[in-house]
């Protein structure tokens, strides 16, 4: 590097000073870079905090009206403005949890198939299309749902339920009739398979972390390959596998447009899992842009908070146990 | 040759003791568990193994040496049929395990597998607890009550010397053992099963020497109940467990015998070259 | 041997299983993009992209439709890749090790899974209440704030594959940082920084919930930023639930339209990523 009391000591024009003013502007570029990338990372945070400030905002209406009563009445009239948060929560709740029970057992299959029995030829081919699923844009699987799987329950699959467990205690009010095609049922359906390929990539990703050594030996003992699977593979993987299913818990919870087209928008609670339904962000899309008044409004935001408190907490479990397993991992 | 004298004197007399006992007596005398014929074993198109002919004697410790890459543990893994799961590796020949080919196709693998155990190079206990780890084995075939199982996993532990230092915290997780302990605990779970055959693949080579010596300790004395092959780098190891040494390299079975014959007066140039350290 | 022999058919049972689940999973990607392509081609034809939205009953396109999904998602990740870009340079970067990387990190990835309709309401608080009226520009914006997490995830894991020994020859030859960053590390990691941009792009002409209550939707054609404006996902979500079948003929062809652009994104980011060692 040039000596310093030389270009202290330059004169203007000169060689030593044209370098001096090229490492100042280093400096600066450098510091203004600096400073604009952090600036960039601090927006991150500012932009989840300008979230939660918003929705807290707008709700204060409502909460102001309701308190915490929002959240234990079904009612919803919006010519009286008295609005209830108890069914759409209850929606959510119900179609994600059919939703999970049926993708979960579904993802660690595939998940098992592609780490344990595929042939090596069809691993990836397969995991790019379970992939596919995952990038197809929710509203696609909306307007099938409607067109398609709506009318296929309705037709052929729902009938058959409800005259199966007409006559036996509990199930038959859980699968009464009559047959609308849409409802909670088919909404959770349709989350399933929209949850089904996050579940089954992460658990896919899991698998293979453990190590051969582990899976030879079990299998050095005489185990069959289900019990590898069941004894050795699962257990070692568990808080991957947990962390998994609580992110696609979280997009089940908070999926829109899919369950918007099939869920039937009602805003009452039944018993029956074969009866239209509305979830939190059913609701909000439906009636936001012809909400009157300010109370119509702030409740459909209170809403969105409520949802986006019970994903978040979801998502940062999910989060949270995933890092957990890259650490002992040593990623 | 100074050379030769110098891996006499390894194992400390224990070689020129077995030497004693078994110079006069002829391998073929002894009576085969395993008898390996023509074995050939590929790697997708690459042959790996070639030709591999000799016997597991049966009670007695046969440990297989070479430098890396010369097929010793691929020839271990082929004994219990462990190169199944990997679908672009196949072997060629015959494995007569008490008059049957195991390499046959109908071979049920699982049974084959509870009766030739296997121990890792790196211990791998199960996710459970000690006393679980050890009973897996014997659940997967048998159902006995709760007391008739902790006997079965208290006699297994003790073949693996680590009753001792288990037997307070059998409940604890397998992982929390020390690197030796878990080794022994894998050797316990192979054992439990009560098998005829014990393959070690290279059991010490991850820990430490007191381990080691433990390990080689119990290995003395499970050759009284089972017949063990034993893969190593270690030299000095092969001749103070052994009673067979097979030398291996590339792929081929270079030569076999006593023990104490291969360690001070080996037939092979290349076998002498090996063992006084002129390749590795 | 009884019980060996029910260990055997557990395993095939369970095994079984296995394959019945990749077999249904493959099953209904393929019937969904079936009925897609067969419900979506049925009726296309130039006219959807020169004809405007119809009035209901009546024959018409989607040109407005298009051209405002275009506008709106070139917006949105305009302004949404560059921030996202920054911020995941840093984190790469100048704070690698720092506290606020941590939880930037942790922030960004929930942001990432977080319902797209929260961020609808959340610009339709700051934006469109305050100007008075929806907008293109809102729109925009809704998507920029989708696009950012998923271009600072990607940044970030882009940047951290670099070799450190890269950025440190860099810097011996006298470099000072943001030009190691700009000129050595930005090219090596470029493959994998386009990827990421594709697949915002990806994720966010899907998109639905965000646009409803910020750019409306607008039966006729506009490019005024200040007014609202037609897109893909929004028209589809009219037409589909409505009585009409000319309308639910477009939603269906709308539909194709949107699952190809996403198709073939996705599939340039991964040829794209091919090229590159590891993940």
């Amino acid at each position: 590097m040039a000596n310093h009391l030389a270009i202290d000591n330059a004169g203007p024009g000169s060689a030593e000073a044209r370098l001096a003013n090229a490492l100042l502007g280093f400096k600066v570029r450098d510091k203004a870079f600096h400073v604009l990338t952090l600036a960039a990372a601090w927006t991150v945070l500012i932009l989840l905090g300008g979230v939660v400030a918003s929705l807290v905002a707008g709700s204060i209406p409502a909460i102001k009206a309701f308190g915490l009563n929002f959240l234990t009445t079904e009612a919803w009239n919006p010519v009286t403005e008295k609005f209830g948060a108890m069914a759409p929560v209850y929606g959510t709740i119900v179609t994600s949890i059919i939703a999970m029970a049926i993708a979960v057992p579904s993802a660690l299959g595939i998940a098992i198939f592609l780490t344990e029995l595929c042939p090596y030829a069809l691993r990836r081919p397969v995991g790019i299309a379970i992939e596919l699923l995952a990038g197809i844009p929710s509203i696609i699987y909306g307007i099938w749902g409607l067109f398609v799987l709506a009318p296929f329950l309705q037709e052929h699959v729902e009938p058959g339920v409800i005259s199966l467990f007409a006559n036996v205690p509990v199930l038959s009010d859980l699968f009464a009739g009559p047959p609308y095609g849409i409802g909670v049922l088919t909404a959770g359906v349709i989350l399933a398979i929209m949850v089904l390929p996050i579940v089954a990539s992460i658990s896919r990703d899991v698998f293979e972390t453990v190590p051969a050594v582990l899976k030879e030996s079990a299998y050095a003992v005489g185990c069959t390959t289900w019990e590898v699977v069941r004894s050795v593979v699962i257990p070692y993987t568990r808080v991957g596998i947990i962390g998994g299913v609580m992110l696609g818990l979280g997009r089940a919870l908070g999926e829109t447009m899919a369950v918007t087209f099939v869920i039937g928008n009602a805003h009452k609670i039944s018993p029956s899992l074969l009866s239209p339904g509305t979830t939190i962000s059913a609701t909000i899309a439906n009636e936001f842009t012809e909400a009157v008044g300010d109370i119509y409004t702030s409740a459909l935001i209170t809403l969105g908070l409520i949802l986006f408190v019970i994903t978040f907490i979801i998502l940062a479990i999910s989060r949270y146990l995933l890092l957990r397993l890259h650490q002992r991992e040593g990623l | 040759m100074t050379g030769m004298n110098d891996v006499t004197n390894l194992g400390q007399g224990r070689v020129a003791a077995e030497a004693g006992t078994m110079a006069g007596v002829e391998v073929s005398n002894l009576e085969q568990k395993v008898s390996i014929r023509d074995l050939k074993f590929y790697y997708g198109d690459s042959l790996a193994l070639k030709s591999i002919s000799l016997p597991l004697c049966a009670h007695k410790v046969t440990a297989f040496i070479g430098p890396s890459g010369c097929g010793k543990s691929t020839l271990l893994r082929v004994l219990n049929r462990m190169y199944d799961l990997y679908p672009n590796q196949r072997a060629e020949g015959e494995v007569i395990l008490d008059g049957v080919n195991i390499l046959r196709p109908e071979q049920d693998l699982n049974l084959l597998r509870a009766r030739v155990g296997m121990v890792f190079q790196k211990p791998t206990p199960f996710p459970m607890s000690i006393h679980d780890n050890v009973a897996f084995g014997i659940k997967l075939y048998q159902k006995l009550p709760k007391a008739e199982l902790r006997d079965r996993v208290e006699a297994a532990l003790m073949q693996a010397a680590l009753w001792g230092e288990v037997k307070d915290k059998l409940n604890a997780s397998g992982l929390s053992l020390s690197g030796g302990q878990q080794q022994r605990l894998c050797i316990a779970r192979t054992v439990a099963l009560q098998p005829e055959v014990i393959l070690l693949d290279e059991p010490c080579s991850a820990l430490d020497p007191i381990s080691t010596a433990k390990i080689e300790e119990t290995i003395d004395e499970l050759k009284e109940n089972y017949t063990i092959a034993i893969v190593t780098h270690n030299l000095q190891q092969a001749a103070r467990v052994s009673e067979l040494t097979a030398f291996m390299y590339l792929g081929e079975l270079i030569e076999f015998g006593v023990t104490a014959q291969i360690f001070t007066s080996p037939e092979k140039k290349q076998t002498q070259n090996y063992i006084t350290g002129r390749f590795g | 041997m009884a019980i060996y022999d029910t260990r055997r058919r557990r395993s095939k049972f369970y095994i079984g299983l296995c394959f019945a689940s990749v077999a249904i999973g493959l099953g209904w990607l393929a019937i969904i993009l079936g009925t897609l392509l067969f419900e979506g081609f049925r009726n296309i034809s130039p006219a959807v992209f020169t004809q405007m939205t119809p009035p209901p009953g009546s024959e018409g396109g989607l040109k407005n439709a298009i051209i405002g999904s275009l506008i709106m998602t070139v917006l949105g990740v305009a302004i949404g890749t560059p921030l996202g870009m920054l911020a995941g340079t840093y984190m790469a970067e100048y704070g690698r090790h720092s506290k606020l990387t941590i939880v930037v990190r942790f922030i960004n990835d929930i942001l990432l899974s977080a319902p797209s309709i929260i961020v609808g309401l959340f610009i339709y608080e700051v934006m469109v209440v305050k100007m008075g009226h929806f907008s293109a520009l809102a729109g925009a914006m809704a998507l920029a704030v989708i696009v950012v997490p998923v271009v600072v995830r990607t940044t970030e894991d882009m940047l951290l594959l670099v070799p450190d020994p890269l950025r440190e020859a860099a810097s011996a030859l006298g470099l000072p940082r943001a030009i190691v960053i700009g000129k050595v590390a930005y090219r090596a990691a470029r493959a994998g920084l386009i990827t990421g941009v594709l697949l915002a792009i990806a994720r966010i002409s899907g998109e639905t919930a965000p646009l409803l209550f910020t750019a409306l939707n607008n039966q006729f054609f506009s490019t005024n930023l200040n007014a609202p404006m037609s897109s893909l996902p929004a028209v589809i979500f009219q037409f589909a639930l409505s009585p009409y079948k000319e309308w639910q003929q477009l939603a269906w062809t709308g539909a194709l339209l949107i699952t190809l652009a996403v198709l073939v994104l996705s599939v340039t980011a991964r040829v794209l990523q091919m090229g590159k060692p590891g993940k």
